[in-house]
This record gives C-alpha cells, structure tokens and sequence, in this order.
C-alpha cells in the first residue's frame, strides 16, 4: 500500500487496469444476456407492412420484404400499402419518402376476393394459394372465401382453373364512410398564383 | 344558487331562437308512410322481427335489439310494414341503409301497455331493462344507448340533465321544458332513483327564462337542482356542461362517469318517464321546424321514421328559397340530400335555410396564424397545429396534439378569418386514423395466419420427410437380407418413383417451370412443352409404378398399366398437338427440359435429394411474379392482354387434357375457356393502340382472330355434339348448349356490315 502511494503512476495505472477490467467484463456478460434475437429494425418494419403477403414486391411474403428493407431495400415496392406505407417507412428509417414504384403495380382500394360458388369445380387450387388460410372448401365440393381473414391480395386468382374468382372492391358502408379532407385552399392572390405556377 | 364555472373558448353565435318558439308544440300528424331506420343509435343496429305484409299496432316491437349497445325499435302507429330494405337515412353520406317501412291504417290502435307503477319497487336491473326494452337512446343528438349510459357502476356523484340546447335555432328542449316540465322532473326522479347520485342538476342556459321557471317550479321540493348560467356555445357539449356545474374536467379519452359524472339530455328524462310511468316506448320526439324558408316555423311532435318531405309540406316550404335544408344546428348539423329520409330518434331540429341564412362558404384562404381558432376552442386543443398535421397527413402528431378530444362544435371554423373549413380536416384525419387503426389490427390478425400457416406447412414436410425416410429404411432392410437383385430394382424404383412424385408434386418447381416457359416462348408451344414435360414425369413415375407392382404381383397390375397405357396416349397426344401448333422455341424446350431434366427418374439421378420443398402460397407468389415481371410501368391494356392470352392458353390445355381424358368437368373448362376469350374479345375491342407497344403489332388481328377462334371452336363444339347424339350420351343436352351459345358469340363478335 505503501508502495502504491509512493508511486502514484503505478497506482493509477493498477486502477485503470481494474476498471477497464470490470466494465469490459460487465459489457460482456450484457452482450451474451441481453442480447437480441432477429433483426428489430426487420421486427418494427414488418409491423408497418399490411401483411397481405402478396408478393408483389418481389419477395414471398411481407417478412422477407421487411428484412430486405433492413438491409437497405427501396421502400416502395409495396403497393397494398401505397403512400401510407411508404411514408411511415420514411419516417421509421429516416428517409425520403419516393412515389409507389409501378414496376411492383399501382395502389387499388381495398378488396377481397369472392368466388362465384356455382361455377367452381373444387380443385382445392386457390387454398392452397392462400396465404393466410382464407378459402374454406374440400375437394370436389365448393370453395369459399371467408371475407373478414381475406387481404385482398389475389394470388387465388391466377391458379383458378376455371377463372370463377373475382376480386371485388369493399362495399361502402355506413360504418365505413367517413368525410374527406377538403381541398388544399386556391391562392387567392394573384402574385401568390404565380409564384406557385 | 349553486356557483357555476367557466370553460375555456366558445363563441356568441346569433341565437336565432325567438322564430321557432312563437306557438305551443303541434303534432305533426299522421304521414302516407313511415320509415324505421334500424340504426337510429349509435350501436349495432336492431333486427327486424316482422316480415313484409304483418300488421303491426302501435308500440309493437318491429325491430330486435341485437347485442349490448344497441336498442330497439317500435311501430310508431298501427299499420301494415310494406317493405324491408335499404331506403335513405339521415346521415350525411346520404347513403341508403336497412329500414323498415309501415303504412299507418289510421286507426292508431295501441298493443296494450301500462306503466310500471312505483318504480322504487322495481330493482335495477328490471327498470334498465324497461328502458331499454323501450329503446331509448340519447335525445340530445349523439344517440347513445340510454340503458348502457345509465348501467354505471362506479360511485356517482352527480347526475346532470342537459337543458342546455346550445346550438343557434334549435328550440325543441326549450319547448319541451316549457310545456312538460312535470313530465321531465318525473322521469328525473326515476334516473336519480337507478343512478343514486349525491346531487342531481339540470342545466339550462340563461337565454331560456321561461322553460326554467318552469323547470324550477316543476323542481320544486323535489331535491332537484335547477341551475342557470351564462349563454354561450358549445356549453351544451357534454364535458363542457360537466366543467360549468362541477368544475371538473372529463379526462382525455375518458367517460364522465371517471369523475363521477351521468348525464341524461331532457328529452331522454321526458321518454324514460313515458316508458316506465306509461309503459309507452319510444315512439316521437319534439322536433324544431325552423328557417327562412318555411312559411310556419314551430316545435312539432313528430311520430320517429315521418319523412322530412311531410313536415316541410306541413311547415309551408317555399321550394325555390331553400339554399340548405339541414338536419340538426347550423353548426354541428350536416345538408341533406333528399327530403326523402325520415325523423329518427336523435333528429332535435330541421333547418330550412335560406341563401341570407346560410351563404355560400368563402374560398379558404391561407392560414395567418392569428390564433383565433386556439382562443375559441373549448377543449383547449390548438386548431392551427392540427389543421397544419391534418394538411401533411401527419397522422402521430394528431394524436399527440389531442385531435381526438376535439368535440367538432365549429368555433374554430366560425372565427378563423381565412374561412378554413378547419373541422372538415379534423372529421376526416379522425376517420383516415380510425381506418389505420382497424386495418393495423386486421394486418396483425393476417400476419398471424399466414405464419401459422407457415408453421403447419413446415411440420407437415417434416412429418412427410420422417415418413418417407420410415419408409426406405424399412424397404432397405430385408433388402440387405435377402440380395436379391429384384428387391434392388425394386427399391430403386420406389426411390425414383418418389423423386418424380416429388418433383411432380412440388407446385413451386413446376410453377417456376411453367412461369419461365410461358415469358420465354410463344404460349402455345410453351405450353404444350411444359404439358409434354409433365406428361413425360407421370408417366416415367407410372412406369415404375407399374414395374414395381408387376416384381411384387399384386393384384392391381392392370389398374397401373392401364394409366401408363392412358398416360403414354396423352403425351402423344401434347406432342402431337405440340407439332401442329405454333414452331416451338428451341431455347424454351431446352430450358423446360433442363428444368425437369434432373426429376427424370433415370439410375444416375435416383440418389439425387428431393428438391427442397417449398409451399404453395410461395409458388403462388413466384407465379404471380413472373406474370407481373412482363410488365414494367403501368399494365397497358396490351400486356393485360398478353397475360389473358397466356391465361387462355392454359385454361384450353387444361380443357384439352380434361376433354382426352373423359374428365367430368369438361364443361366447367369449357365455360372457363370461353369466358378468357370474351375477356380477351373486350380487351382487344377497346380502342388502345399505343404507339411502340406490344399491342400495336397485336391490334390488327383483333377482330378476325376472336372470330376465327370462335369459328373453330364451334366446328370443334359441333362435332362433339354429333358423337354425343351417335352415342345417345346424357351430355348431349349440355352439349346442345355450348353449340348455341356459341353461335350466340360468333354472331356477336362478327362486325355488322349494317353497323
């Protein structure tokens, strides 16, 4: 002890050594325990996607969009979600937000698919289209769609083999309606028009 | 006199009152028709008990009330119910909604009835019960169960009655104060019986001085409170009344019943007294006729579902002085469309304005940030912030500004000196984040399925895997007992057999196969290589099959002959038709037969590993893609076109395949091909040429090549109807069909020389 308080840079040393010693120790016991399991940013992006799992934007399924995303994939390859989605996107990761790319398809109201029940011949094709188990039916026997789990995102179309399934618009509804922002207002005066113009 | 407070914000609108309060409430009489909404509350709508065609008295239950926030709904009159169905509601979608429509007989005739006697014998629940049964729900304008709004069970300290009718022009609370006031204090005292509250008031405002002597003399004794205060709009709001008479604020978010707190509007009071002093539901209301352009402005007692037509022709509406007729104030009412829709139970007031009354809004102009919104809002949000959120769709700060405390009463609106329709943005961000929220908890609810799903199909490989390897182990064992070299083959069989089957089996290689085939070749032969590659599969499988039956002698060897036999004509067939369709590209059979060459079950690749498996929504997807690949940009009708013809193409192999093999179903393709062709018959017919696109190259053939097509097809149709009657067949008749129909088509897709 005695030796140390003579030697005031040995001392020092031995304390910064114990300290760095300690905290490194810490640090790795909170990086075994604590640790992460996936990617969260994947987590939080996967969160904002609207799970039709349509694969329109090229990977199967919204999970594997999400992760791409986090690994730097454009934004707006989405169209199911359009504007909306791109810009809670933009918001979350801190970029700009950019149109809906039309590469992937464009943004349609909201839909569900139905088939039309006397024309279908039961060949189970559309169930096993369907990613989120929304058509109900057996082999031979008639299918159906269960509307309120159908997300609208017509993979059952395309395997149908006789073409008895449509994709219809939501009905608007009483419950459903809502009023609409008004028009931006016009710029009255007219230098103000010809600035904008 | 008890001390009232003050709210922040509110404005002095003109009353407009007098014009209305002139004569004693009239009854609006009996109209041709009446027509019951079955949503007149805020809830699920009630269910209709009775069907077109019953007669029906007065009082009788029309309309069940169908879970707990919802009320029912009761034949105003005796008459008969003449329809059931959507007819237009007062709402300001004008949309149609369901209803229930009864003409009156005139006779007027009561279901017996009889009041309830002494409700304080009456426990609580039997008097909820009476007043829902009598399917009251809130006067004042919200519609809100009454029952449910009064089934609190948390301690309350006051119960307040809203006598405050705020809202310039309205006067049918004033009315009814004015000449029921017993009525109202009875039914008073039957609330503060099932609440139990410390204190009971009624506000009114003090630009009512007749109605609150008459309150207050009708009060009198009774322990009732009769308050009065400043007149000021919107202290007739719900949490604006409880912070003038207690002082205290309903939290964000929060039921009054969180400070203690129900609150009845006088009207509710006025039915609950009907209901359990006379056993009366809820049959009229007390509704205000008023404006420039009725000749005759009053109070009326309407029967509920009178449409509004009836009371202006009652009132003297002069048609061409009408600029709006809306339901309800002139601040938190909306337009109606038609005069069609009838009084419901929450409609207090029906304004006929004029063009001076209600001028044509001013263009919006910028906003200059005076602050005069943020000084009139009674809730104490900031009008400009959230008009300025509401612009840039910014939808989280909204809510953390409190759009959702905003009461939509319009004073923002009414002051800003840009004339910026400020409650417009609010009404509709508080819609786009309602939608967000649901379709949040739809999206959620879907990504649980589809990883469900996800899960079983992983298991069910695994399972499958676990299955086939029991299998093999199993064949491989007396396999290495015995050495014979028949069991080899035999295995080896078995394993080639379930290479192909899986090859076969596996929709995300096939669909791959066919997707690649489709993009890279002309359809035709694509398909019919895809069609021949397939065929080649089942059948080599077959083979082995059949082999491995024959080594064993089982009984069923001519079953699997059979279907090789029945295999080796199809394919013979697909190549046939292969070489007499369209010269196949070279590059695209190859890539097809690259693409299966290793599911061919020949020695060398019988140890090779199944292909991984991979589930359908996957192939779906992968399909989905390479049909979406083609089009860069949005689908022009050309590359729509182009998908139909590539979805037309498979469908007649499909038809094909289903016709050479006797398929029970061939009529469904049949149907399926011909509705393709007409789709492809529209497309082609709509006038889109797109100069350098895929279409213009295309579009000349359009008229001849649907007609040729349709020509053949019936040569084809005609001949199958001629062996169907030769065979005496039962499909001749559907046959016979097909061939009309046909020539149906083909005599419409011809052009018309006459045209």
């Amino acid at each position: 002890m005695e030796y140390l308080v003579a030697q005031p840079f040995i001392a020092a040393l031995l304390a910064l050594v114990t300290l760095a010693l300690a905290f490194g120790a810490l640090l790795g016991f909170a990086s075994v325990a604590f640790e992460t399991e996936g990617n969260p940013i994947a987590e939080q992006i996967n969160a904002i996607m609207p799970q039709t799992q349509c694969g329109q934007c090229g990977y199967p399924g919204c999970r594997p969009y999400a992760e791409a995303i986090a690994q730097g994939e454009a934004i707006n390859k989405c169209p199911p979600g359009g504007e909306t989605v791109i810009k809670q996107l933009a918001d979350l990761l801190d970029v700009e937000p950019m149109p809906l790319d039309a590469e992937h398809g464009q943004e349609k109201p909201k839909s569900y698919a139905y088939i039309r029940e006397d024309e279908c011949i039961g060949c189970t094709k559309c169930i096993q289209a369907c990613p989120v188990d929304a058509i109900v039916g057996a082999a031979k026997h008639m299918h159906t769609v269960v509307i309120s789990e159908c997300t609208g995102c017509d993979l059952c179309v395309e395997p149908c083999p006789v073409d008895c399934i449509d994709l219809l618009p939501f009905p608007a509804t009483l419950q459903t309606w809502s009023w609409e922002l008004p028009s931006p207002p016009q710029n009255l005066i007219a230098s103000d028009r010809e600035r904008a113009a | 006199m008890r001390k009232t407070f003050s709210i922040p914000g509110g404005i002095h609108p003109p009353e407009n009152k007098l014009q209305s309060l002139g004569r004693k409430i009239r009854s609006a009489g009996l109209p041709p028709r009446l027509v019951l909404p079955l949503a007149q509350h805020i809830g699920a709508p009630a269910e209709p008990v009775v069907a077109v065609g019953d007669r029906v008295l007065k009082g009788q239950l029309i309309g069940r009330a169908s879970g707990f926030v919802s009320v029912p709904c009761h034949a105003p009159t005796s008459g008969e119910v003449v329809a059931i169905g959507k007819h237009r509601v007062p709402h300001p979608s004008a949309m149609e909604a369901a209803c229930i429509t009864l003409a009156p007989d005139g006779l007027d005739e009561w279901i017996p009835h009889a009041g309830a006697g002494d409700y304080r014998q009456l426990d609580k629940s039997t008097l909820l019960q009476l007043i829902r049964d009598a399917g009251i729900a809130g006067m004042g304008g919200a519609g809100f169960p009454t029952a449910v709004k009064l089934a609190t069970d948390k301690p309350i300290e006051y119960l307040i009655i809203n006598g405050t009718e705020c809202e310039p022009y309205i006067t049918a609370d004033d009315a009814l104060m004015r000449e029921r006031a017993d009525d109202i204090v009875q039914g008073v005292a039957i609330l503060r019986h099932l609440v139990a509250p410390a204190n009971t008031l009624i506000g009114i405002e003090d630009n009512k001085p007749q109605a609150l002597d008459a309150m207050t003399r009708a009060a009198a004794g009774s322990g009732i409170e009769v308050v009065t205060f400043p007149t000021r709009y919107p202290s007739g709001g719900e949490r604006q009344l409880i912070q003038i008479l207690t002082g205290k604020e309903v939290p964000s978010g929060g039921l009054p019943a969180a400070v203690g707190v129900v609150m009845q509007n006088v009207g509710t009071a006025y039915a609950v007294y009907r209901a359990i002093g006379h056993g009366e539901p809820l049959l009229s209301r007390i509704t205000t006729v008023t404006g420039d352009a009725v000749a005759d402005r009053g109070n009326f007692e309407v029967l509920l579902g009178t449409p509004v037509q009836h009371l202006m022709t009652l009132c003297g509406l002069r048609a061409s002085a009408v600029a709006r007729l809306i339901m309800g104030g002139p601040m938190m009412g909306f337009t109606l469309e038609s005069a069609e829709v009838p009084i419901v139970k929450t409609t207090n007031c029906l304004l006929a304005a004029s063009r001076r009354e209600v001028p044509a809004p001013a263009p919006p102009q910028a906003c200059i940030r005076c602050g005069m919104c943020a000084q009139a809002c009674p809730a104490s949000l900031l009008p400009q912030q959230l008009y300025w959120f509401a612009q840039g769709k910014e939808y989280d700060k909204l809510e953390q500004h409190h759009l959702f405390d905003c009461i939509e009463c319009g004073c923002c609106s009414y002051v800003c000196p840009s004339n910026i329709p400020l409650v417009q943005y609010y009404r509709a961000s508080k819609a786009t984040i309602t939608t967000m929220k649901r379709d949040a908890v739809k999206s959620e609810h879907a990504r649980e399925r589809f990883e469900a799903r996800q899960q079983r199909i992983e298991r069910e490989q695994a399972e499958k895997e676990a299955r086939r390897k029991a299998r093999s182990s199993k064949a491989g064992a007396p396999n290495q007992g015995s050495g014979s070299t028949d069991k080899a083959a035999a295995v080896e069989a078995a394993v080639a057999r379930a290479a192909a089957k899986k090859a076969a089996a596996d929709p995300a290689a096939d669909a791959i196969a066919r997707a690649q085939s489709a993009r890279q070749s002309p359809p035709p032969a694509g398909g019919s290589q895809t069609a021949i590659a397939k065929l080649e599969q089942r059948l080599a499988a077959a083979e082995a099959k059949l082999q491995l039956v024959r080594d064993q002698g089982g009984d069923k060897v001519e079953a699997f002959a059979n279907s090789v036999k029945v295999l080796q004509d199809k394919l013979t067939a697909a190549r046939a038709q292969a070489v007499a369709g369209a010269p196949p590209a070279a590059d695209a059979g190859q890539e097809t037969a690259g693409r299966n060459g290793p599911a061919q079950p020949d020695g060398a690749n019988a140890e090779t590993p199944a292909p991984e498996p991979r589930d359908p929504a996957q192939a779906a997807i992968a399909r989905a893609q390479a049909a979406r690949s083609g089009n860069a940009g949005p689908v022009s009708a050309a590359q729509q076109a182009e998908r139909l013809r590539q979805r037309l193409d498979k469908a007649r192999e499909r038809y094909d395949q289903a016709r050479s093999s006797g398929n029970d179903q061939v009529e469904a393709f049949a149907a399926a091909v011909s509705k393709l062709e007409q789709q492809l018959q529209r497309l082609a017919a709509a006038p889109t040429v797109e100069p350098g696109d895929a279409a213009a190259t295309n579009t000349p053939a359009t008229v001849e090549q649907p007609i040729a097509q349709l020509e053949q097809r019936l040569l084809a149709a005609r001949t199958i109807l001629a062996r169907a009657i030769a065979e005496d067949s039962p499909e001749r008749a559907a046959c016979q069909l097909a061939v009309d129909s046909l020539e149906r088509e083909l005599q419409e897709a011809r052009p018309h020389p006459d045209g």
